[in-house]
């Protein structure tokens, strides 16, 4: 590697245009987001201004956030991110395994099957999911077919739950499939050889030596669930918001922007938490690296 | 050794249990049946969901529904200019991590995965306030197209970059060095070496990171929802507003469309990079 002394200007022609554009339309734009969560509607002539701030004045939106409605809010986002990682988990691990364990041939047509969904625009996807759901729906339609009695789940807990296991089920895949497929499989037939159960052989061997790509896994599924609106705003409805649909609200109809971006602060520690406990729970497993 | 065994009795061959089998059809159902009944009725003769006939009615309709159809350019023309300057940045930005050391390189690592791991929801409203802050939201709206999507398409360059940046890097991994040297050696000035030795190496991953970015801007709502101003409306942020008003079989229709071109554009990248992987190590 070349010290950035000797090539001044290779260096600084190479990083300028990147760096730029990190600062300009993503740190300062933090900054002021930063800056307004601080800040309260400066009040002119005795009315409220709605382009003016009093900027740095308030911590105000901090102590409102922690107001039992919002606290809420980021509990269930928290809630329901963690029932859809687990789901996704429970489902991508088998399905992972079953992607492994299959012949060369398949390995690739079955992996991109379950991650080609992935690349389909999100609001298409939970536009599907509408269909499938609302009340003349398909799903309904294909109950009625087999004389079952109808559901209503949009608009429903569950129905979020559902739309972020849709969402990010490929998410959860990939990692998995990547450190099951380094897996050294004589590890396995060691632990049958000398008649550990599977089992046994599944949860002394297996998923120790596959941590890695599970806890990499719960990150890629539980940190995007966590700041999602659209899901639980096009399948649950006003009834069923998390944080990001909050954070929504107060940007657009109820237009306390200060609010909102303390809200969307929080969100973002929040994430910064879970990506540090991962941090700290991969330095301590030595597994296959995912 | 499970050649040995009949097929499906190996006690590895996790992949031939029925359980797993049952499963793994039930999760492909699921991840299918509504983008294939999407696709399906965006052939419907009605609209109310219940099949009714064949049709291509639905195709030249939203054709010749302007609102989806600038909706649609709209976001092909983001999605196009989003992937030139997200490459060059990113491939840039790659070469400059992968040749030099540099003072507080790795906070500098970390500081570019940012736009990768902050909340998308965040990342769309600092833009907001900062384009309105600014008057960039006000400044471009009567500039002439695709001039005035530049806020969106400056947002989708700030979060694709880094991304092209990744699948770069992991590419440079395999350059070797010497080949550089070579050209110095015989003669070549830094630019020469550039364009004629290391640019052909990095090609393939150079299309890899360019069709990433393309889907990644294609794909993006959230962002783009709170970058755009009234006269700027993309598709997907077209299709929000029509689910919460109406649902039309125009919006399968156009929909299908996109999935068609997002899908093309990634059998492309995959064809392209899968001979690039046995390289990396």
């Amino acid at each position: 590697m070349d010290n950035w002394k000797d090539f001044r200007k290779v260096f600084f022609t190479l990083m300028t245009p990147g760096t730029f554009w990190m600062l300009f339309f993503f740190v300062v734009p933090m900054g002021f987001l930063f800056v307004l969560s601080f800040s309260s509607k400066a009040i002119v002539n005795g009315e409220t201004s709605i382009l003016d701030y009093n900027y740095f004045s308030t911590i105000t939106n901090y102590v409102d956030a922690a107001g039992s409605s919002y606290l809420v809010l980021l509990g269930r986002a928290v809630l329901w991110s963690a029932i859809a990682t687990v789901v996704s988990l429970l489902l991508a691990y088998p399905l992972a395994f079953a992607v492994c364990f299959s012949s060369p041939k398949w390995r690739p047509i079955l992996l991109l099957l379950l991650i080609l969904p992935f690349w389909i625009n999100l609001l298409i996807r939970t536009y599907a999911l509408i269909q499938v759901m609302r009340t003349n729906g398909f799903l309904n339609q294909a109950l009625g077919f087999f004389h079952l009695p109808q559901t209503d789940i949009l608009f429903g807990t569950s129905a979020v739950i559902m739309g972020l296991v849709y969402v990010y089920l490929p998410f959860m895949v990939l990692p998995l499939y990547s450190t099951i497929e380094k897996l050294d499989k004589s590890y396995l037939e060691a632990s049958l050889d000398l008649g550990a159960s599977q089992p046994r052989t599944f949860w002394s061997v297996t998923l120790p030596l596959t941590m890695p790509g599970v806890i990499t896994g719960i990150i890629l599924v539980f940190i995007p669930c966590l700041g999602s609106f659209l899901t639980s705003d096009l399948l649950g409805g006003p009834n069923n918001w998390m944080i990001g649909n909050a954070i929504q609200n107060q940007f657009g109809e109820a237009n306390n922007w200060p609010f909102g971006a303390a809200l969307s602060f929080i969100l973002m520690y929040a994430t910064f938490f879970v990506l540090f406990v991962r941090a700290m729970l991969t330095r301590r497993s030595k597994g296959v690296d995912a | 050794m499970a050649a040995r065994l009949k097929p499906g009795q190996g006690p590895l061959d996790y992949g031939s249990r029925l359980w797993l089998k049952i499963l793994f059809a039930l999760v492909l159902l699921f991840l299918y049946a509504p983008i294939a009944s999407l696709i399906a009725f965006s052939f419907n003769v009605d609209k109310t969901g219940v099949w009714h006939g064949f049709t291509f009615q639905n195709y030249i309709k939203a054709w010749h529904n302007d609102a989806i159809f600038s909706a649609l350019s709209n976001s092909l023309a983001i999605a196009f200019c989003s992937t030139i300057f997200s490459t060059v940045l990113g491939a840039m930005t790659a070469l400059a991590l992968w040749r030099f050391k540099f003072p507080f390189k790795t906070p500098f690592e970390g500081f570019l995965a940012l736009p990768i791991v902050v909340p998308e929801i965040c990342m769309g409203v600092a833009l907001a306030l900062f384009y309105s802050k600014t008057g960039m939201m006000t400044a471009v709206r009567d500039w002439i197209w695709p001039l005035n999507l530049i806020n969106i398409i400056i947002a989708h360059i700030a979060f694709s970059f880094p991304f092209v940046a990744v699948v770069v890097r992991s590419r440079l991994v395999g350059f070797n060095r010497q080949l550089e040297e070579a050209s110095k050696d015989l003669g070549a000035t830094e630019w020469q070496t550039f364009t004629n030795v290391i640019v052909p190496f990095l090609m393939p991953s150079l299309v890899a990171g360019g069709l990433l970015a393309f889907t990644l801007s294609l794909d993006d709502f959230v962002i783009t929802f709170f970058s755009s101003g009234p006269n700027s409306v993309t598709f997907p942020v077209k299709i929000y507003s029509m689910v919460k008003t109406t649902i039309t079989p125009q919006i399968n229709a156009a929909s299908t469309v996109l999935i068609v071109i997002t899908l093309l554009a990634t059998f492309i990248a995959m064809k392209i990079q899968a001979p690039a992987n046995p390289e990396k190590p």
